[in-house]
């Protein structure tokens, strides 16, 4: 094995690790993680890889790869539509894994599987990391999953050198913050609105609070989510934290595209100014 | 046989079932809600404002009344606990009444609820209107259809009923919409779940406050039936029946939605048909495929018409203190027919679910004193009823 070979070096890496990079390069760098956000199977599962390709080209730092689930509880009306549609274009369970598969392969950049409980369980928690590991995603995400439940999952996420990532709202108080950092997740997801994901023309004046909070209890990465869809609310989150998500913005440009091509063009554009807005 | 459990272990689990997975912004609600309530039922002033309403303003308790001509015809004794007479017309304002008070409690102005047949959402905007909060009501679109008269009452109590389009616009859908909502609204917002589902402290409160019914039934009889019947969708009637009679000896029997039959996969069988998954926050058997993606459920009556059921039930058919059946939407309609002509009683499309499984099992139950646990009454169905006779 060469050792000046990157893609082999960072395949050497286990997910965890490479997300961990993530963070250190851009602290490095001064700037925030910027992680876009799509469903995988938009607008159709054979089209999908190639929009998360056009986002790296423009400047992504990684992914969080949505996979599409029927009753997405924590998503609002753009996301559950994008679900929608990527299920009916035939987005399963497998395609969607392969999707993953596919981003991590092209792109080379850490992708986070997006998803909820139920795939996740249903399929069994060691078998869901198992095949996650085996397509080269880095780690996951589950919309519905506290660090009360996320207990089996982090061992499984561990074993397969996964990182989990684990959230905190504007509602989690010092014991849940507490409690999370002792998880020692991957990083640590801020919802940085009440409610569910999509745009918002308000940036919170809680979220200042909110991210001063985890910072006295851990050194673990914050990355801000919910409600961040204009790249002025990405500059006051780069600011902020050390990384940010984009998704609502993106999905709907996806929906809202009249073909493949155009939704490629649509999402690189944004996500270009969303990544100069990570740069502080 | 392992006996019922008075509350959830601390990961508000029955055994395997229930927990709390959902979305850490309902987290410290859900840790709030748990100990506020359980301080609520600890409170005598707080029982006994709730037992005071429950007798002045619902009409409680409710008749335990022996069904003559029905045993007649079915060659069956058969009791019917009148869940149907209770202030409008079924037995959930028992627990909107319940949750409506703890919202004014801690001092929450509103409240929201999601239904299915409309019977949720009216005594919730009901609890709404006497305790002086602001309700908004969340339904599917294909519900809002199917139980107009309901829809009307919500409004004309002064709620605001919201249609929802998504997935097949049925119960389930108006679950995870109101879910929407509570996570943002939820510093000022009480989130008032119709149902035994839901997440941790939901399936106990609720079971907790629907508990009435089977307490009722204890000191009614002078002597226990040997079966109890109940429908169940989410499940809430009937573990508040089956709850204080768990360990009795008396045999209980809950009631799913056969739909057009098991075999269709047209149906709402969480129990019959499904497996463990995990649903608007809880572990429990639930309708889904090999994904885990959510299987539509399909019922003739609204009420049953959801993908899941309340996890106590699903520890309930574990460990064998209740085991659960189903019938179609034709016997239902049936039942319906039977006990209007046979007692001048229309049943709500659900509670006729119960009444048609003692009469097709009529033969086995020979002998036996049956108590059906008729939950509401079928007003509300009036326009399928007269389309269907």
């Amino acid at each position: 094995m060469s050792n000046h070979d990157p893609a082999a070096a960072a395949r050497m890496r286990s997910g965890a690790e490479r997300i961990a990079d993530l963070f250190s390069v851009a602290r490095e760098e001064d700037r925030a993680v910027f992680l876009p956000f799509l469903t995988a199977g938009l607008p159709n599962p054979a089209s999908s890889t190639r929009l998360f390709r056009a986002m790296a080209e423009a400047g992504a730092d990684g992914f969080e790869v949505g996979i599409p689930y029927s009753d997405p509880l924590m998503d609002g009306p753009v996301i559950c539509r994008g679900s929608e549609q990527a299920i009916s274009e035939g987005a399963t369970l497998d395609r969607s894994l392969s999707i993953l598969g596919e981003v991590a392969e092209t792109t080379g950049l850490p992708s986070l599987a997006m998803t909820y409980a139920n795939p996740v369980f249903r399929r069994g928690v060691d078998r869901f990391c198992d095949r996650l590991a085996e397509a080269g995603a880095a780690g996951l995400i589950v919309a519905d999953l506290p660090f009360d439940e996320a207990g089996s999952l982090g061992d499984a996420a561990r074993r397969h050198g996964l990182g989990l990532v684990l959230f905190v709202a504007l509602t989690s108080g010092y014991n849940r913050i507490r409690a999370v950092a002792e998880a020692a997740p991957s990083f640590i997801y801020a919802v940085a609105n009440l409610g569910v994901t999509g745009e918002r023309r308000e940036w919170s004046g809680r979220v200042e609070r909110l991210v001063e909070g985890i910072r006295e209890v851990t050194d673990i990465p914050v990355v801000l989510g919910v409600g961040i869809s204009t790249p002025e609310q990405a500059a006051i989150a780069a600011e902020l934290a050390d990384g940010f998500i984009v998704g609502t913005a993106l999905v709907r440009r996806v929906l809202e595209s009249s073909g493949e091509q155009d939704a490629a063009r649509s999402v690189a554009g944004l996500v270009e100014e969303m990544a100069s807005a990570a740069r502080r | 046989m392992r006996a019922r459990l008075h509350r959830p272990d601390r990961r508000g689990r029955f055994g395997e079932y229930g927990g709390r997975f959902a979305p850490e912004t309902l987290m410290t609600a859900l840790e709030e809600l748990e100990v506020e309530f359980a301080a609520a039922w600890a409170d005598p002033l707080f029982v006994g404002e709730y037992h005071r309403m429950l007798e002045l303003y619902v009409g409680r308790p409710t008749p335990l009344y022996p069904a003559h001509r029905l045993s007649e015809r079915l060659g069956v004794e058969v009791w019917l606990k009148r869940e149907d007479l209770a202030h409008t017309g079924a037995h959930k304002i028992n627990n909107a009444l319940g949750q409506g008070l703890l919202a004014h409690r801690m001092g929450k102005p509103r409240i929201i609820a999601e239904t299915g047949a409309g019977q949720h959402g009216v005594a919730t905007a009901t609890a709404a209107a006497v305790l002086g909060l602001e309700c908004q009501v969340y339904m599917g679109e294909v519900d809002i259809r199917r139980q107009a008269p309901n829809v009307s009452r919500m409004q004309i109590l002064g709620a605001d009923v919201i249609g929802v389009a998504t997935g097949a616009g049925t119960l389930k859908d108006a679950v995870s919409e109101a879910m929407r909502d509570w996570a943002r609204t939820v510093e000022e917002t009480q989130y008032v779940i119709g149902s035994v589902v839901g997440p941790h402290p939901f399936p106990w409160m609720v079971r907790e406050l629907q508990k009435v019914i089977g307490d009722e039934v204890l000191r009614q009889s002078e002597q226990l039936p040997d079966v109890a019947v109940a429908c169940v969708g989410g499940g809430s009637n009937a573990i508040g029946m089956f709850w204080p009679l768990a360990g009795t000896g008396v045999e209980l029997v809950g009631v799913e939605a056969g739909g057009e039959g098991i075999g269709t996969g047209r149906h709402g069988a969480s129990i019959g048909a499904g497996s463990p998954g995990i649903l608007h926050g809880a572990r429990t058997y639930m309708l889904q495929d090999d994904d885990g993606q959510v299987l539509e459920a399909h019922s003739i009556s609204a009420g049953l018409d959801y993908p899941g059921v309340g996890p106590e039930h699903s520890y309930f058919q574990e460990v064998g203190l209740a085991r659960y059946v189903s019938v179609t939407d034709r016997e239902a309609l049936d039942g319906v027919r039977l006990l209007a002509l046979t007692e001048g009683i229309i049943p709500a499309l659900e509670s006729a679910h119960a009444v048609a499984w003692v009469a097709r099992e009529a033969a086995s139950l020979r002998h036996k004193t049956v108590l059906i646990n008729l939950s509401g009454r079928g007003d509300k169905d009036m326009e399928m009823l007269v389309e269907s006779l």
